[in-house]
């Protein structure tokens, strides 16, 4: 074992991990609000809306990512003048914001279904007695259906940003300097692929684990009413029996 | 006469083929509580729902104090033509169902005080204060911060109870509150919905419960296939059935 030289290529990669985490998290954002739109469209009711969210949702989960990003960079290309025209082009000729539009996409097609799935989940008696109380929609969705949602999602959803994580070395074919591309250009030049990957595995890794955990203390935290039920003093209990 | 709190009139709801309520009229005077009983299958929980507008009727008038609910026709029936109308006419028209639904991921308290708060928009600490106070009323002051999870039925049923209390409401509406709840539980819910009938409470209550509608209740009222068959005080309702079908149902219902 080359200590030295995975010390070294763990530390080069390592200089990628601030894109990579550029990229996961901007997408999983920009991709949750608009999972919010799919989902609101979904559960709507409205043919006219959820129409549309369906077909997005079709066309994103079932088709490649990598597809989705060749399609965003090299196809949006063909549009050229149209773009410029609309004063979009900047946006689309730079890797970086196609890469990120990609995974947005891909990611608010996944997430708006682990959504739609939670809303469905919220027992109807709940959301029936926030309306029997004078409720209105918004005050509703705000304090009743979205934080039940919400704790149903989180594992599903906590997966889907593990995906997106990974996803993010998709975005080496379009020459953005990540983690996954820093290491392909480490290989081209030592040929020690199995070093490499191991080190660029081990920087995912540890990031997943990071996100883990971190959801695993939000789930933990937003869930008291599943834990155990606490511990009361004998003497309250005896006193009410 | 006076005006009744809450008056119901001509009430019709059918779902797809299957006619429902067939026309019923109800009037709740100030401090009355009623009983409405039936077997199952007579409509007594739709007719409950569509006082409140958790189904919209298909025909009929509602009022609440006198204030009538508008109805427009829509696309698919009738609607109400003003929803903020019904949000306020609910606010006063508190329900307590039969399988609690409480907000799991709130504790009790929050859950007594999520209507006077965010809906009526009342100052939180008077509401926590007045929670407080229900919650002691139903008997289960020392359960403020638990979980309903944590809770036994009757207990949340209790708070359910407590929940709709703090509305302020001048209707409450119960739909077989102690259905679901192990026999040795109905007792304690039953004993606090007998109190708040002695505060003079204007109360309708769907039970299978022959006692509190005889003991308890001002008025009875049996429904039979989407009518109301007959009605009048329980003593002489239980006394002398005037119908043979609600002498037959307070047979097999003892
Ligand atoms: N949302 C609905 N869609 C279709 N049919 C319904 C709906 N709600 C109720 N029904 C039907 O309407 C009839 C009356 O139901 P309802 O729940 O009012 O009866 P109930 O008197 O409360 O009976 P129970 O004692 O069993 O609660 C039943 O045949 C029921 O199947
Ligand atoms: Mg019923």
């Amino acid at each position: 074992m080359d200590f030295a030289f995975l010390g070294s290529t763990w530390l080069t990669l390592l200089s990628g991990l601030p894109l990579t985490l550029k990229l996961a998290s901007g997408a999983v954002s920009c991709g949750f609000v608009l999972a919010l739109a799919v989902a609101a469209m979904r559960v709507s009711g409205s043919r006219l809306l959820s129409g549309p969210a369906q077909a997005f949702v079709f066309a994103f989960r079932g088709t490649p990512l990598l597809v989705q990003v060749f399609l965003i960079y090299y196809g949006l290309g063909q549009f050229r003048p149209f773009l410029q025209e609309w004063g979009l082009w900047p946006f689309f000729r730079d890797a970086y914001w196609c890469a990120l539009l990609a995974l947005s996409l891909n990611t608010a097609a996944y997430s708006g279904e682990i959504i739609r799935g939670a809303i469905g989940s919220v027992p109807a008696g709940q959301i029936e007695a926030a309306r029997a109380c004078g409720m209105g929609r918004l005050t509703a969705a705000r304090r009743i259906i979205g934080p039940i949602a919400l704790r149903q999602a989180l594992p599903a959803y906590s997966n889907e940003i593990i995906s997106m994580v990974k996803a993010t070395s998709l975005a080496s074919i379009i020459t953005l300097m990540e983690v996954t591309f820093i290491a392909q250009k480490l290989i081209s030049q030592t040929f020690r692929a199995v070093e490499i990957f191991v080190c660029a595995g081990s920087i995912y890794l540890l990031v997943n684990v990071a996100i883990t955990r971190a959801v695993w203390a939000l789930e933990w935290w937003l869930s008291p009413h599943l834990r155990a039920r606490p511990r009361e003093p004998a003497a309250l209990e005896a006193a009410h029996a | 006469m006076p005006e009744p709190v809450l008056s119901a009139g001509a009430i019709r709801k059918r779902f797809g083929h299957l006619e429902v309520l067939k026309g019923i009229s109800l009037d709740a005077g100030a401090g009355e509580v009623i009983s409405i009983l039936g077997a199952s299958g007579s409509g007594k929980s739709t007719f409950l729902r569509c006082l409140n507008l958790l189904e919209v009727p298909d025909d009929g008038r509602i009022a609440l104090g006198g204030e009538a609910i508008a109805f427009k026709q829509g696309r698919r029936g009738p609607e109400p033509a003003d929803r903020r109308q019904v949000q306020r006419l609910r606010q006063r028209i508190a329900m307590v169902f039969q399988s609690f639904n409480l907000w799991s991921h709130m504790t009790v308290l929050q859950n007594v005080i999520e209507a006077p708060v965010h809906v009526q928009k009342r100052p939180r600490a008077e509401c926590v204060a007045e929670a407080e106070a229900l919650l002691a009323k139903v008997g289960i002051a020392d359960k403020r911060d638990h979980y309903p999870a944590h809770l036994s039925g009757g207990q949340q049923q209790r708070a359910a109870i407590a929940r709709a209390l703090a509305q302020k409401p001048e209707v409450m509406l119960f739909d077989e509150p102690t259905s679901a709840l192990d026999p040795e539980l109905v007792g304690e819910v039953l004993r606090v919905m007998r109190q708040l009938a002695d505060e003079g409470r204007t109360m309708l209550v769907v039970t299978h419960e022959m006692g509190f509608a005889r003991d308890v209740s001002s008025r009875v009222v049996f429904l039979d296939g989407g009518r109301v068959d007959c009605s009048g005080p329980p003593a002489e309702m239980f006394g002398a059935p005037p119908t043979e079908r609600f002498g037959r149902f307070v047979q097999t219902h003892r």
